[in-house]
């Protein structure tokens, strides 16, 4: 209550501080009483003081009462003979000025109301300062942003000390300003190059809000008009650089490009890759410059190469990217662990497109085939009604390759030709093999499954079976599907009457388990 | 009138024509007769039918046809009674007489067949023999009674033929032998008299041979009674009738009574009885087949269960069920039939038969059919008796399979009435309506009597006692087996309780099979629930309890496993299959539980040899973790198993003393839910024995497995670590049963038979059904619908006939008129003729007079 009644109070004090400062210069001292609470330890006046503050710098932006040019050092000013309008102004600059430093701090402070607040603040006297210009013009029709205060703000959100995600998404609102953004890019570029280059070893936690922030960045894909700013300026000129999609493009593709040469984290490479084919390979201004990122992640084995493809393939099919070895890649991607990772659907779906030429090799088409129905012995139900209809799916694609589910003139053979060892499909005999692993999924035991594997002992039906409504069906929405599933008459009964829990005397589970 | 006549009359025209031209009486027509209508032109695909025409014929015979009935009609027209001949073909001359005779004949019987009266279903014509009624025979109005009887009937005396046809040589013959020739009235008399007699003899002949019959009817009802199905009502009546029986007659009767007893079924020989069971489960069997292949899925299945009438299950349990009820009311001497299942039932029969007989009348009015299979029953119940003498002595020891009576379940019958004694369970119980009302009647009671308390509720509560009753046992089923996963989740879990409840479980599934697979259903629902939740928060899931195991277990036992689609087993299948892909494997009872799994679902499949990619994985993932990292490094490994980690070597065992005193056993399901502090040993020990059970899974996996087409590429990676595992300086056993898979993977020769698509039959070509167009015929309306030209057509068919009867009607009057006017002109003609006649008659008088009168003038 106590406390409440001193806030209340201080609320009272600062308001009167500000009437005062605002009024006459001559209490401008007031302003060190202001700035006394930004140090404050309670939030709550932290919050107070940083509205007061942003009220009256605001004020006095607008007045213009603060020193315009390069700002020299108070010291001497003060002691020098300049008249007392030239004084107070460049003082009141100062006091700005350790202002903004103290907002800067305090976007790393742990409570997020006070970051929040913080960052609008200062996104506040950015606007206003873009627009009363705290720098001369050097010419005519100068562009002029307020750089030095949002390099700051910008360093302020990328601190390696505190994950900054939600007041990121909070800056978001910014960056539909194109100006902004431009300028965020800029800056981003500088700070992190600043970060790497002080310190070899960066803290995973600034990677990722520097990801945050790189990931919110969205260009447009058209060029329209790139007016929409947030600095209001009087007359736009054609010659500013921020106007044009292109140089926002060379900003991006300079900001990722100095980001990904860095080392990062895996779970960040995985979240980079997630992202590349549709919000970051578009805006490129030379996407091929990716290349050596995407070869050197797709090297690396597992998912990350899995989603390493599918940047890879964009640049191949249109950027004229010559990748040789991509289908072996994608071959030799193809081991049991496909069926339980996350991005399952995610691979067969890049799998189908990389597979639906119908200009490629009937070897290839037949060792993925062959490869594929291997796996498919290992397969848990829900993957194996994608698979099944997969594979047939290539078969019908590619004729040539029908043979491996029908083979007439074919002898009977002692072992099966392919070579599951082999790496280079081209050498993997897949072509002279039968799909008897299909065969013997016919036996599964899940209808549904027996059933898909049960196509090939028919001619195949000319069209495809699409298989992206199958893509992400969960084991768990089978077996909702078999219960909902009503039976046409009524449940059949087992007809041997059991005796105990574990059943009869030659069930298995009476040889190997006891009740005791 | 004119139409009909018209229609004759073309017909006949016909007719006649046809005779006129291809007849043999081929007349050449008169060339001045015929008159050819000449075409203009000659069209194609018309037909001309009128081109010849013979208009003086036509014309002949229709005035022909008029006079007959036209001109009769006239010249009847002032007639009231009219003259019909109605004899049958009569005027047609086409029928020879004698056929005429024939059908004549043939018409008479007919119409002396026709019933008068429906409803007289004897009025048949009448059968004679000789000339009499067969009826009359029948009747016995004139009885002829024996043989001789009817021989003198068909020859006759010779006296009697002798005087009535013999003349006058018989009596001469008398005369001659006799002292005075009698007269002949006097013989005549003798006759009468004679006849009579005899007469009157024969007819005391007769009554005596009715009295005859009579009697033996009488004797006849006699044995009938002896013979008749109710021995103890005949005895009654024969006793009435009989106040003082001879004793041996007495033992005559009952011998006899006894020898055509009732006839019933016969008793059948143990034989039989193995039979007709081994029918019976070879139908299911048959049943069980055609679901597992699936290929009928969609067609309509039978009734679930076929029962025999010496089906031991579910008929039976409702006889005994009302007996038991009844005997309630007696008290404690039923104690020991409350408890016992129908085995004791037969012990009752016969320590206390007199007892079982009353009880027997009672359920007479109650069970009428119980009647018949008395003699089956009794049978069983022999048998079931001799099992329980069995089950007496060893109580634990599993029976024959023969009889799945669940005697051996309770204890002897002292001990049982010792107990009862003792504790004073309530005999009668409501149905629980909730779960928690279950809990408390079953908690704290020992596993013989929850199991007696369940059997209770559930005799209590029978569907054919009350109306109700059905959707409370549904309820119980439900209640029960959350009771049963309540037990399995305990601390220690009371698996032998669980163990007894199972039967329970088993009977209300028979009874119920909706309702219990929708709360298997359920149950799995939640399983399978809790999992996804887990893998949606964690991205991993827990083993689940032993409750969900032993869930799964019972819904092998109480379903068939083996079907193409169930509707409980499939959903059960993948719910196995998501806990052997999805859940790690951290522990040691995780490690249980999977293979408790795996088991399970060898077993479910163990019928129809289906394929589980998940369970080879997991036996694969259990070899691994069996075998130090450094040895099994580089074969594939499939999720939830990780190449390297934590749990990559949970299960191998170094100390080599404890793999010395190792003995291979089977696995307590108590492992998998306690989280008991052991010793290093015992859990070297229960590593040992979990690689032992996997090994043996995966023996019994590739005995099952060997046939499928792709096995080498199946059983490859398991190959390679059974490989590193018999160099793994493991137990000799563990060894043992490595080596002796890996043979048999060896002796395994694959052939790989190239692949042939079924041929499938060639697509026919599109044929396309060819539009029909209707050719433009000249003179038909066009372009109107199928009814508008039915219409037009109908009309112009009226116009046509309306003009065609206008003429024929115009044609009769001009025929009738002519007719009138020849009438008139004859009686002119005649008037005149007779006219003249008078004239003439006058004229020669006169003339005659005059010449007379002449005569007189000139004399």
């Amino acid at each position: 209550m106590d406390r409440h009644l001193a806030s209340a109070g201080s609320r009272g004090e600062l308001g009167r501080l500000l009437q005062a400062v605002l009024t006459s210069r001559g209490q401008a001292n007031a302003v060190f009483d202001i700035l006394a609470v930004l140090q404050s330890e309670d939030p709550e006046d932290i919050q107070e003081g940083v509205r007061t503050c942003s009220r009256l710098f605001g004020t006095l932006l607008e007045r213009e009462e603060l020193f315009v040019g390069s700002l020299p050092r108070e010291d001497g000013v003060l002691a020098g003979s300049q008249g007392a309008t030239h004084k107070y102004k460049v003082w009141m600059r100062h006091r700005y000025h350790s202002c903004c430093n103290r907002l800067e701090e305090l976007l790393t402070h742990p409570s997020f109301q006070v970051k929040e607040l913080a960052l609008k603040t200062l996104m506040k006297f950015v606007q206003l300062e873009g627009a009363k210009p705290l720098e001369k013009p050097q010419w005519e029709s100068h562009y002029l942003f307020p750089r030095t205060l949002f390099r700051a703000v910008v360093g302020g959100l990328l601190t390696p000390e505190v994950d900054h995600s939600l007041l990121i998404s909070q800056f978001c609102e910014y960056l539909e300003y194109d100006d902004i953004r431009y300028h965020t890019m800029q800056a981003a570029t500088s700070t992190v190059a600043q970060a790497t280059s002080q310190q070899s070893e960066v803290s995973p936690t600034f990677w990722n809000n520097a990801f945050m922030l790189l990931s919110v960045v969205n260009l447009p894909l058209q060029e329209h008009d790139l007016t929409k700013f947030y600095v209001k300026h009087t007359q736009t000129s054609d010659k500013w650089k921020v106007i044009h999609l292109k140089e926002h493009r060379k900003a991006f593709q300079e900001i990722w490009l100095g980001f990904l040469k860095h080392k990062l984290p895996l779970s960040l490479y995985k979240k980079v890759l997630v992202a590349m084919h549709d919000s970051i390979l578009p805006h490129l201004a030379q996407p091929t410059l990716m290349i050596d990122f995407l070869t050197s992640a797709c090297d690396v084995g597992g998912a990350i190469s899995l989603l390493a493809l599918n940047g890879l393939f964009i640049l191949i099919h249109k950027h004229n990217l010559e990748y040789p070895d991509f289908y072996q890649k994608l071959y030799g991607l193809l081991d049991p662990s496909i069926f339980h990772v996350k991005y399952r659907a995610r691979f067969f779906h890049l799998a189908d497109l990389f597979l639906s030429s119908s200009h490629l090799p009937a070897y290839l088409v037949a060792a993925f085939a062959k490869r594929l129905a291997r796996l498919a012995l290992t397969a848990p139900p829900e993957a194996l009604l994608m698979v099944l209809p997969f594979i047939c799916n290539l078969l019908r694609r590619h004729p040539a390759c029908r043979v491996m589910v029908h083979r007439p003139q074919g002898i009977e053979l002692d072992a099966d030709p392919y070579d599951p060892v082999e790496k280079d499909p081209a050498r993997s005999h897949a072509l002279e093999s039968c799909l008897w692993e299909l065969q013997t999924l016919q036996q599964h035991y899940h209808p549904e499954v027996s059933r898909a594997a049960g196509v090939i002992n028919q001619v195949l039906s000319v069209p495809e079976v699409s298989i992206a409504p199958l893509l992400e069906l969960t084991a768990y929405e089978i077996f909702e599907q078999d219960l909902k599933k009503k039976a046409p008459g009524s449940v059949p009964l087992e007809f041997i009457p059991s005796k105990g829990l574990l059943g009869r005397q030659d069930h298995l589970c009476t040889q190997f388990f006891t009740l005791t | 009138m004119g139409k009909a006549k018209r229609a004759g009359a073309r017909r006949q025209v016909h007719k006649a024509s046809a005779g006129a031209f291809g007849g043999p009486a081929k007349t050449n027509p008169n060339p001045f007769e015929v008159k050819v209508n000449r075409q203009k032109f000659q069209i194609l695909g018309r037909k001309t039918r009128h081109d010849v025409g013979l208009p003086g014929v036509s014309r002949a015979r229709a005035i022909r046809k008029r006079t007959q009935t036209l001109l009769k009609e006239y010249k009847e027209r002032n007639k009231s009674n009219v003259f019909t001949d109605k004899r049958f073909g009569e005027y047609n001359s086409n029928i020879s007489p004698e056929e005429k005779m024939m059908k004549r004949f043939a018409l008479e019987q007919q119409r002396h067949h026709e019933k008068k009266n429906i409803y007289n279903l004897n009025e048949d014509e009448e059968l004679t023999h000789y000339g009499q009624s067969l009826a009359d025979i029948e009747k016995h109005n004139d009885i002829v009674d024996s043989d001789s009887d009817t021989e003198e009937r068909g020859t006759l005396s010779a006296e009697l033929t002798a005087s009535h046809f013999g003349g006058g040589n018989a009596s001469q013959k008398e005369g001659e032998d006799g002292d005075k020739p009698k007269s002949r009235k006097e013989l005549i008399e003798e006759l009468i008299a004679k006849s009579k007699q005899e007469k009157r003899e024969r007819q005391a002949q007769r009554e005596d041979a009715l009295e005859l019959t009579e009697k033996l009817d009488q004797d006849w009802k006699e044995i009938q009674t002896l013979l008749s199905r109710k021995p103890q009502k005949s005895e009654n009546k024969e006793k009435k009738e009989k106040p003082q029986p001879d004793a041996y007659d007495l033992m005559v009767r009952e011998l006899g009574f006894e020898m055509k007893a009732q006839p019933s079924n016969r008793m059948k020989t143990e034989e039989e009885l193995a039979k007709e069971e081994q029918e019976r489960l070879r139908k299911l069997e048959a049943e069980r087949l055609r679901r597992m292949l699936g290929k009928d899925e969609d067609e309509n299945k039978k009734k679930p269960k076929h029962m025999s009438a010496d089906d031991l299950n579910d008929g039976f349990i409702l006889d005994k069920d009302d007996r038991r009820l009844l005997s309630y009311k007696d008290g404690k001497m039923n104690i020991e039939d409350v408890q016992e299942e129908q085995s004791e039932e037969a012990g009752d029969q016969e320590n206390d038969q007199k007892e079982d007989e009353d009880e027997s009348d009672e359920e007479e009015g109650e069970d009428g059919s119980r009647d018949d299979t008395e003699e089956s029953d009794g049978s069983d119940s022999h048998s079931d008796l001799e099992s329980n003498i069995e089950s007496e002595e060893e109580n634990e020891k599993p029976k024959k399979e023969q009889h799945p009576t669940p005697g051996e379940k309770l204890p002897s019958d002292d001990q049982k009435a010792q107990r009862a004694a003792g504790t004073e369970l309530p005999y009668v119980f409501a149905a629980p309506e909730s779960y928690e009302e279950l809990r408390s009647l079953l908690s704290g009671r020992s596993t013989e009597e929850q199991l007696l308390v369940v059997e209770r509720i559930q005799k209590c509560n029978h569907p054919s006692l009350a109306v109700g009753n059905k959707a409370k046992l549904e309820k119980l089923f439900g209640f029960l087996l959350q009771y049963v996963g309540d037990l399995a989740t305990e601390s220690t879990p009371d698996l032998k309780t669980i163990d007894k409840l199972v039967v329970q479980l088993y009977n209300l599934c028979q009874m119920f099979p909706e309702s219990a697979s929708d709360s298997i259903k359920f149950v799995l629902r939640d399983a399978m629930h809790e999992i996804e939740e887990m893998i949606e928060t964690k991205g991993r899931a827990l083993f689940p309890g032993l409750d969900v195991l032993i869930y799964l277990k019972i819904t092998g036992l109480l379903f068939p496993t083996s079907d193409f689609w169930h509707p409980v087993v499939t959903p059960a299948l993948m719910c196995m299959s998501q806990m052997l892909t999805k859940c790690p494997v951290l522990s040691l009872q995780d490690v249980i539980k999977g293979l408790f799994v795996c088991c399970l679902f060898l077993e479910y499949v163990s019928l129809s040899r289906r394929f589980i990619p998940e369970l080879l994985n997991f036996l694969l993932g259990i070899l691994y973790i069996a075998i130090p990292n450094t040895k099994s490094q580089g074969s594939t490994l499939v999720y939830p198993f990780r190449a390297l980690g934590k749990n990559s070597e949970l299960l191998v065992v170094s100390d080599k003393a404890d793999m010395a005193t190792w003995r291979r056993g089977s696995l307590s399901l108590h492992w998998a839910s306690r989280l008991s502090t052991m010793t290093a040993t015992e859990a070297n020990h229960r590593r040992l024995s979990c690689l032992a059970s996997c090994l043996a899974l995966l023996k019994h996996c590739v005995l099952m497995y060997n046939a499928l087409p792709s096995f080498h590429a199946i059983i490859g990676p398991h190959r390679a670590l059974a490989e590193h595992l018999v160099d793994c300086g493991l137990p000799q056993d563990l060894q043992e049963l490595s080596r002796s898979i890996l043979s048999e993977i060896e002796i395994q020769k694959q052939h790989y038979r190239p692949l042939i698509c079924e041929k499938s039959k060639p697509v026919p070509l599109k044929l396309f059904t060819p539009r029909l167009v209707k050719v433009l015929e000249f003179g038909r309306k066009q372009g109107s619908t199928k009814e508008e030209q039915e219409r037009k057509r109908l009309i112009h068919k009226h116009k046509r006939e309306f003009k065609g009867a206008v003429r024929e009607i115009r044609k009769d009057n001009q025929f009738l008129a002519r007719m009138q006017l020849s009438e008139i002109m004859e009686r002119d003609a005649e008037r005149k003729r007779k006219v003249k006649q008078l004239f003439n008659s006058l004229a020669t008088q006169e003339g005659e007079w005059k010449a007379l009168k002449r005569r007189k003038f000139k004399k």
